[in-house]
């Protein structure tokens, strides 16, 4: 996949080591991939295999033991916690298989928190948490508390979250796993439209038939990329399944 | 983030868990009431104790010779001549003849509780008594004369003679006294009770040392020029008797503000321990916030994973929970505060009620501030542990914490 712009995403042969006694664990085993501004990217893979770390490194919340990982352009593995604190609040929005909501707080108070810490305004902050909130379909229960709603408004809440500080990338690591086919679907479609105004957005599952949905799949076997390409290509991930889940 | 919505966000969660924000407050609570409440006290006790001494009079020395051996002593002569010679520091002299157990009959009633005193003719004068009109003090010829003749008290005047005691007699050790003069009210109180200020009967010294078979005057009051005066003119007095004795074993002279001095100084070293042993509750209290806050950071993990996550750098958490430790624990200093008048305010009326004395327990202000003070430094202290604790976690493991 040739392209003339430097890619968002780049991992040049990233690898991620964990040290248990004498064992060494590569997690990650020199992986290099690029993904674009605008992509709609699968990452698949059994557990096990390396995605979530993968992911954790793609969202700054890890850095790379070997290789290099460039955001943006930017290279992220020598940066401090603080910094990387800062590239995940402008740059990544996270949406989480358990949603992740703070319980304590409303709809519009969850959505205001990256806001918070990039340090805009409270009138500013509660008018765009609304306004995302309203996008989703949930402007209606700005003062409500996550408890009070179904598991695909929650996750339709932290889809709001992850897009409020207009970030570079949407990671949705499982974001259907703690939903039923009917309701995940949906949540499918909105990363799929989210997709289709220009967000680039970075899936990360353990279900083939999920990763379909995607326009590329990169799929990781024991911390290798075994397949990189178009959906339509990809062992596993074919037409049956496309047909599936009803593309 | 700024500080206030820091603090708004602490605020939000200490009011959402308020029983057990409160229990967590109470080590502080109990700290900075018991402490506000022993300051109180001490100011309390040294306002009464300064009150009693200025009535004794801070501005006379107590000279009492106990002699050396039976060889030398001091006349009264001599002592009114080192008086004279010190124009600089004294004014007067009276010598003082303590009666104790004597007993003073009306009739053939006994008057158990008036203390009778033999005292010179100045005595009224430099205790600043004032007499009621009709009658007069004690003069130069009553002592000279050893005359039976007294003063006695409004007390004893009102009880005994319908405050009208003036030419009527008492016997004292069964001599015969005639009552030449009262005296005006001279409890600061402005009220009169019985064994108390004006519970009293004053006769001639000379008169008083034959009664008791004193051949020496062994006690004297000495009134100063100035309070001010008090330690040079002790030194001036003990050097005069120093002179005559060769050893300072064989007098001691008083001085009443000195002593107040040293009593002052003693008091406020007890309630300086006594504040340091209630300020240990402020530590135990500052452990206790300590201890929850660790409990808060491992129950809210996946709430620091997910604001971490979302770009929350370690300073934001940091400054969280310490900021949500240090409200808690000026919280509950507001509160001790309150408790700690409450609790004042409470002791003097036990006081009152127990011993009859009105002793006031005030709070100090500066006490009110260094409570406050040492809170919320408490808060920030023992907050700063749990807070760094959760400022270190790990945005991954923090995510997956269940």
């Amino acid at each position: 996949m040739e392209r003339n712009e430097s890619p968002l995403i780049e991992f040049r042969s990233v690898s991620k080591h964990y040290y248990m006694g004498d064992n060494v664990v590569r997690a990650c085993d020199e992986i290099n991939m690029s993904i674009y501004k605008g992509e709609f990217v699968a990452i698949v893979g059994q557990s096990g295999s390396g995605k979530s770390t993968c992911m954790n490194i793609i969202g700054c919340l890890d850095v790379p033991t070997f290789g290099e990982y460039f955001l943006g352009g930017v290279s992220v593995g020598t940066l401090r916690k603080n910094a990387l604190a800062e590239i995940r609040n402008e740059m990544i929005g996270f949406i989480f298989q358990q949603y992740n909501l703070l319980a304590k707080s409303n709809l519009r108070e969850n959505v205001e928190i990256p806001l918070m810490y990039a340090g805009v305004s409270k009138s500013e902050r509660r008018r765009r948490a609304t306004d995302v909130l309203t996008k989703v379909g949930l402007g209606d229960k700005l003062k409500n508390r996550p408890n009070q709603l179904s598991g695909g408004q929650q996750q339709r809440v932290s889809i709001a979250r992850a897009l409020v500080g207009s970030p570079s990338i949407i990671l949705a690591d499982e974001p259907t796993g703690a939903l039923d086919s009917k309701t995940g679907l949906e949540v499918l479609s909105m990363l799929r439209e989210l997709n289709e105004e220009g967000n680039t957005v970075v899936l990360i599952t353990h279900d083939s038939s999920i990763a379909a949905r995607a326009q590329r799949v990169i799929r990781l076997e024991d911390g290798r990329v075994s397949y990189d390409g178009p959906v339509s290509a990809a062992p596993g991930v074919g037409g049956d399944v496309r047909t599936e889940v009803g593309v | 983030m700024r500080f206030f919505e820091s603090f708004e966000l602490a605020l939000k969660n200490i009011l959402a868990g308020k029983m057990r924000a409160f229990l967590t407050m109470l080590g502080i609570i109990i700290g900075v009431m018991s402490v506000i409440t022993i300051v109180g006290l001490g100011n309390g006790m040294e306002n009464y104790m300064v009150d009693a001494f200025k009535s004794l009079g801070t501005d006379t020395l107590n000279i009492m010779i106990t002699g050396r051996g039976s060889s030398r002593s001091v006349s009264e002569e001599k002592m009114y001549e080192i008086v004279e010679e010190h124009p600089e520091y004294f004014l007067k002299l009276s010598p003082m003849v303590s009666m104790g157990g004597v007993t003073v009959k009306l009739g053939s009633e006994t008057l158990e509780s008036p203390s009778v005193t033999g005292v010179s003719e100045d005595y009224l004068e430099m205790k600043q008594y004032l007499l009621m009109p009709g009658g007069r003090g004690l003069y130069y010829v009553d002592v000279r004369e050893r005359a039976n003749v007294c003063v006695v008290g409004t007390y004893v005047s009102e009880t005994y003679f319908n405050g009208d005691a003036v030419g009527e007699t008492l016997k004292i050790s069964g001599r015969m006294f005639t009552i030449i003069g009262v005296m005006d009210i001279i409890a600061d109180s402005g009220e009169t009770e019985e064994g108390g200020a004006d519970d009293v009967i004053f006769i001639p010294y000379s008169t008083a040392a034959r009664m008791s078979g004193i051949g020496v005057l062994n006690s004297y009051t000495v009134t100063l020029v100035s309070e001010d005066l008090a330690t040079p003119a002790k030194a001036a007095m003990e050097d005069e008797l120093y002179d005559i004795f060769g050893s300072d074993n064989a007098y001691r002279v008083q001085s009443m503000s000195e002593l107040l001095g040293t009593m002052t100084q003693m008091l406020s070293i007890l309630i300086t321990v006594l504040a340091l042993i209630a300020g240990i509750s402020l530590l135990v209290g500052g452990i206790g916030i300590m201890n929850i806050m660790l409990v808060s950071v491992t129950e809210r993990t996946r709430e620091i994973g997910i604001r971490k996550a979302l770009g929350a750098k370690e300073r934001y958490i940091m400054s969280q929970f310490v900021i949500e430790a240090a409200t808690t624990s000026v919280i509950g200093g507001a509160l001790g505060i309150l408790a700690g008048f409450g609790l004042s305010a409470v002791a003097t009326q036990v006081i009152a009620a127990m011993t009859e004395e009105s002793l006031t327990v005030s709070p100090s202000i500066a006490s009110v501030f260094m409570a406050f003070g040492i809170s919320a430094v408490i808060g920030i202290l023992f907050g700063y542990l749990p807070a760094k604790k959760a400022a270190k976690l790990n945005p991954i493991d923090a995510l997956r914490y269940e």
